[in-house]
């Protein structure tokens, strides 16, 4: 399971999910995995106003994953300057996205944050919720949320 | 009541994922072109946007648009492993009456095929809940700026199926699905069982198995009852539809 996916968990017991404290959820005994995927620069600008920086810096730190600084990169650091260059607006102010997405080329921090977000997997582990201690399993990549009749 | 919901979601058990979980891999070998309301809804999405799918099954919507983030939730954990293989989307096991997904945080969602499976009337207006409940709540000066939803269920109404169900019959219904060689031809996507069968051609075809019959239980909604579901579950509805034998609403939270 991709870390991004971290960013829209909870716990699934109904009376944590609006406490601060089941999110995140918190990885324990996981294993990672890095499942290589493309690189896709409009997608990382796109999905960094939704992403709660802060708690994914938790995560990653409770992961022993490198730190991530302190403030959350924005659009331009995503992408090197001399490219920003050739896809500013033409003459006649047109601006095609679909050209822009192509002549751009990932900077380190791009390339950091998809290795993060979407290269980096958990394997096996499990999933902690902050709140009420419930610990939901990851197997094989896929994280189960599934409860007991009793919590339900 | 703990009991008779415990009574329920058993018999959901039985009757629905056990036998999804069973009929998983020849499920995702079988043919499937994708509703056309359902890809509207989704290429029309903004780029960026980030949402979940809701019984995502082997996740075929999870292909449609790669622009946006989509994560799928369905209680087989079979289908899971096979939804979790589209990138950049992400896949998980859950209930879709009890999702792990903090509240109000996604531009949209969709359900395709999947509260027509929960038992009790009270159920699916719950499930049509815990959509609405993802949602992010519209700004109060713009109706319509909130996440909607796409909702997607089979329809009693649909006398030129295969089935042959049409208004009057009984709604409650059990339908076989049979599970056959890989020599079993394609069928138009329009007819019978065939239509539920969510699947892509992804996989490679499923081996040559005895025949085996499973049975779902379906409930099937009459006309302006999904509306109605969706109104008594606090919900606004945006635009609603009938498509090849489905029943289909484009909902919200209200302002
Ligand atoms: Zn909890």
């Amino acid at each position: 399971m991709k870390l991004l996916t971290l960013n829209f968990l909870t716990c699934a017991i109904k009376s944590c999910k609006s406490t601060p404290a089941s999110f995140p959820l918190h990885p324990r005994d996981a294993e990672l995995e890095i499942v290589e995927a493309d690189l896709n620069i409009l997608f990382l600008k796109n999905i960094l106003p939704r992403l709660m920086w802060d708690e994914l810096r938790v995560i990653g730190s409770e992961l022993g994953l490198p730190e991530l600084p302190s403030t959350p990169p924005t659009r331009e650091d995503l992408v090197e300057p001399s490219t920003t260059a050739i896809a500013a607006p033409t003459s006649d102010g047109t601006r095609d996205a679909g050209e822009e997405e192509e002549e751009e080329i990932p900077t380190q921090t791009a390339k950091d944050l998809h290795r993060v977000l979407l290269e980096t997997c958990i394997k096996e582990g499990k999933l902690v919720c902050g709140n009420c201690g419930h610990e939901y399993k990851v197997l094989e990549g896929v994280a189960n949320f599934l409860l007991p009749g009793h919590l339900v | 009541m703990a009991d008779s919901v415990n009574q329920d979601a058993s018999y959901e058990e039985e009757h629905v994922h056990s036998v999804y979980e069973q009929i998983a891999s020849h499920f995702s070998s079988t043919r499937y072109k994708p509703w056309p309301i359902v890809e509207r809804f989704l290429t029309e999405l903004p780029d960026g946007a980030v949402g979940a799918d809701v019984g995502c099954g082997n996740g075929k919507y999870l292909g449609v648009n790669t622009k946006v983030f989509i994560v799928g939730s369905d209680r087989s954990s079979n289908l899971i492993k096979i939804a979790k293989q589209h990138h950049p989307h992400s896949a998980i096991v859950a209930d879709n009456l009890s999702l792990p997904h903090p509240p109000s945080s996604f531009d949209f969602a969709i359900s395709i095929a999947v509260i027509h499976h929960l038992s009790t009337p009270a159920r699916r207006v719950e499930a049509v809940k815990a959509i609405l409940t993802l949602l992010r709540p519209p700004t109060r000066d713009r109706a319509g700026s909130g996440g909607k939803a796409l909702i997607y269920v089979w329809a009693l109404e649909q006398k030129d199926s295969r089935r042959g169900w049409d208004e009057g019959h009984e709604q409650d219904v059990m339908v076989p699905w049979v599970m056959k060689g890989k020599k079993e031809k394609s069928q138009k996507p329009t007819k019978g069982v065939r239509q539920t069968a969510e699947e892509m051609v992804r996989e490679e075809p499923a081996k040559p198995t005895e025949d085996k019959t499973f049975l779902r239980y379906y409930h099937l909604y009459k006309k302006g009852e999904l509306e109605n579901d969706v109104i008594e579950a606090g919900g606004k509805v945006m635009e609603s539809g009938y498509e090849k034998d489905n029943w289909w609403a484009i909902v919200g939270n209200k302002v």
